[in-house]
């Protein structure tokens, strides 16, 4: 399985990777993200069951790119397949260049719910990434004072999860996963939660988060791959947004957003390039049929 | 030097952040009176119903005492009961305490291997269905008349609920906590210590409060078989004498020692967990 799913990985590499070479050279000439020909397949007991077809996208070091499509359509279970969380039943899933063959640790996770541990404060549950991979405690201490001021969480360090909003524990999540600043940001529905049951004041919540990650991706060289269900966020965000058909998921197009990498909230929404943007993606995701 | 000065690096609350303010205590005993009250009439009304029955003659004394009796004998002999009383709890502590490290081991041995999950669960379900008061008579045959047929019966009535809950709240873990562990590339006994130890306590507790309580009827159904000391031996021998007020006594005594330990369990629960209860205090109040 291996040998197939290599050939699949150096297929259309301008330049394979030689024997023995330097990983970091070869990490600047690869995507920083790379899934060739994936599939996966899920047995239950009634039936086979396709979560992914024939999916293969190309991330460049750098890029946002949001994933949007219908509910079950496998947006999360790829998430999981660049995190080595999961295995593909068929093809290869590259990150930085190098297979991925189990969990990966040069990435930060951000799942839709936040998953803090209760009995961590927030700086805690933020250095618990530290903890985890034995990192300096001074430096990762600082880093995390940087992280809370960054996305506003100031005041709130020694604020325990029950005691914060959603929406604040969703930034907690946040920086617990860029601490160890990774190359590759994973984002499964990360504002999914936060429109739920009180309309109006966490769309303001969300727009904010929105925002403030859009900066925080600007001022590092971070690459994002992002699954939303929020067409508007996906476009506000991404560079580029890949639409994804219903189960089994397959990529429908990859719409690439023509916005400046300066984007101010009100005026982006505004603009024509957005609406085009956002128009074409709910007409693919129409035909598709089945969106929430 | 008074610290109660207003200090300019105290921590400000931003808004938006629940409040946890310490109540004025004050508030808090009139709080604690609203919350305590049902049950003490409750209790009140027991006690005086038991009096006016005892009291009224219409039960011979010597099969119901009165209260006032019953108070007498705690007043005369508190040495009697508290000599005996101590043994008693010696025996529970000691068979809860050896039932709560065999069990909480047990039971990650359990939830991280499925062959000893699968090798020791029918046995403990086995042993669970053993009625361990029929066999205390073979412990006393094995042990002698010392303490350890006693701790022994208390530890097995009180391992159960340890590894039932201990199972339980380990397999409870949130399994996205997991994955993000395995993405930190958390060793397996960091995600133990920092992930699924922690979070599989407020399971654990609620399964000590059951078996501290149990642990000490273990205690006594061991000095009933075969004992010269603690307070099983006193209400035997209580029993023998048609001595009821001395009976009821050890009663009192016996039932105050399991309110204790239970209480004891709970402040630990309370001291070791804040994060735990006051989201079930702030989860019982939005209920209501």
């Amino acid at each position: 399985m291996g040998t197939v799913n290599d050939t699949a990985l150096n297929k259309s590499d301008a330049a394979p990777e030689q024997p023995g070479a330097p990983s970091d050279r070869t990490a600047t000439i690869a995507p920083a993200v790379r899934l060739a020909d994936v599939a996966v397949r899920f047995r239950t007991k009634k039936k086979d069951v396709t979560a992914l077809e024939e999916v293969s996208l190309d991330v460049a070091r750098g890029e946002f790119v949001a994933i949007v499509g219908p509910s079950g359509c496998g947006k999360s279970t790829l998430l999981k397949l660049v995190a080595g969380l999961l295995a593909p039943s068929a093809g290869g899933v590259a990150l930085g260049g190098e297979h991925v063959r189990g969990p990966r640790r040069d990435i930060g996770f951000v799942f839709q719910r936040a998953a803090l541990l209760d009995w961590r404060s927030a700086r805690r549950n933020i250095l618990l990434q530290a903890e985890m991979r034995g990192l300096p405690a001074a430096g990762a201490r600082a880093r995390a004072d940087e992280l809370i001021r960054m996305t506003g969480l100031d005041g709130f360090e020694d604020a325990y999860p029950h005691e914060l909003s959603g929406g604040m524990q969703q930034r907690v999540a946040l920086c617990r996963a860029l601490l160890h600043e990774p190359p590759v940001l994973l984002m499964d529905e990360p504002f999914g939660a936060l429109d739920e049951p009180f309309g109006a004041l966490d769309a303001l919540t969300r727009e904010q988060m929105n925002v403030e990650l859009h900066r925080i991706w600007r001022e590092t060289d971070t690459t994002v791959l992002l699954v939303t269900h929020s067409i508007p966020e996906a476009v506000y965000l991404a560079d580029r947004v890949v639409v994804m058909s219903p189960r089994p998921g397959t990529v429908t197009e990859i719409i690439e957003v023509g916005l400046p990498r300066e984007r101010e909230y009100a005026a982006t929404l505004a603009s024509a390039e957005f609406r085009s943007a956002t128009g074409r993606i709910r007409e693919l995701l129409g035909a598709a049929g089945a969106h929430d | 030097m008074s610290q109660r000065v207003l200090s300019p690096t105290a921590p400000r609350k931003p808004a938006g952040v629940a409040e946890r303010t310490r109540p004025s205590p004050r508030r808090r005993a009139v709080e604690a009176a609203e919350k305590s009250w049902r049950p003490l009439a409750l209790l009140a009304a027991c006690f005086g119903a038991w009096w006016v029955i005892a009291a009224a003659g219409w039960v011979e004394s010597y099969l119901l005492p009165t209260p006032g009796a019953t108070l007498d004998v705690l007043l005369e002999q508190p040495g009697y009961l508290w000599e005996h009383g101590w043994v008693t709890t010696y025996e529970t502590l000691l068979g809860f305490l050896i039932a709560v490290g065999v069990g909480i081991l047990s039971a990650v041995l359990m939830v991280y291997s499925s062959t000893v999950e699968k090798t020791l669960y029918p046995i403990l379900l086995f042993a669970q269905v053993v009625p361990k008061i029929a066999i205390a008579p073979l412990f006393v045959v094995w042990l002698g008349f010392g303490i350890g047929p006693k701790v022994l019966i208390a530890v097995l009535i009180a391992f159960f609920p340890v590894v039932i809950s201990m199972v339980t709240g380990l397999k409870a873990v949130d399994p996205e906590m997991l994955q993000l562990s395995a993405t930190m590339g958390a060793r397996p006994w960091q995600t133990f210590l920092k992930i699924r130890f922690p979070a599989s306590l407020p399971h654990l507790f609620s399964g000590l409060k059951v078996a501290v309580t149990l642990a000490v009827t273990g205690a006594v159904v061991g000095e009933f078989v075969g004992a010269n000391e603690g307070l099983g031996y006193v209400i035997l021998q209580a029993n023998g004498n048609l001595d009821t007020p001395m009976l009821f006594a050890g009663l009192l005594v016996m039932s105050l020692i399991g309110v204790v330990l239970f209480v004891l369990v709970e402040i630990a629960e309370k001291l070791l967990l804040p994060w735990h209860a006051s989201r079930r205090d702030a989860a019982a109040t939005t209920t209501l």
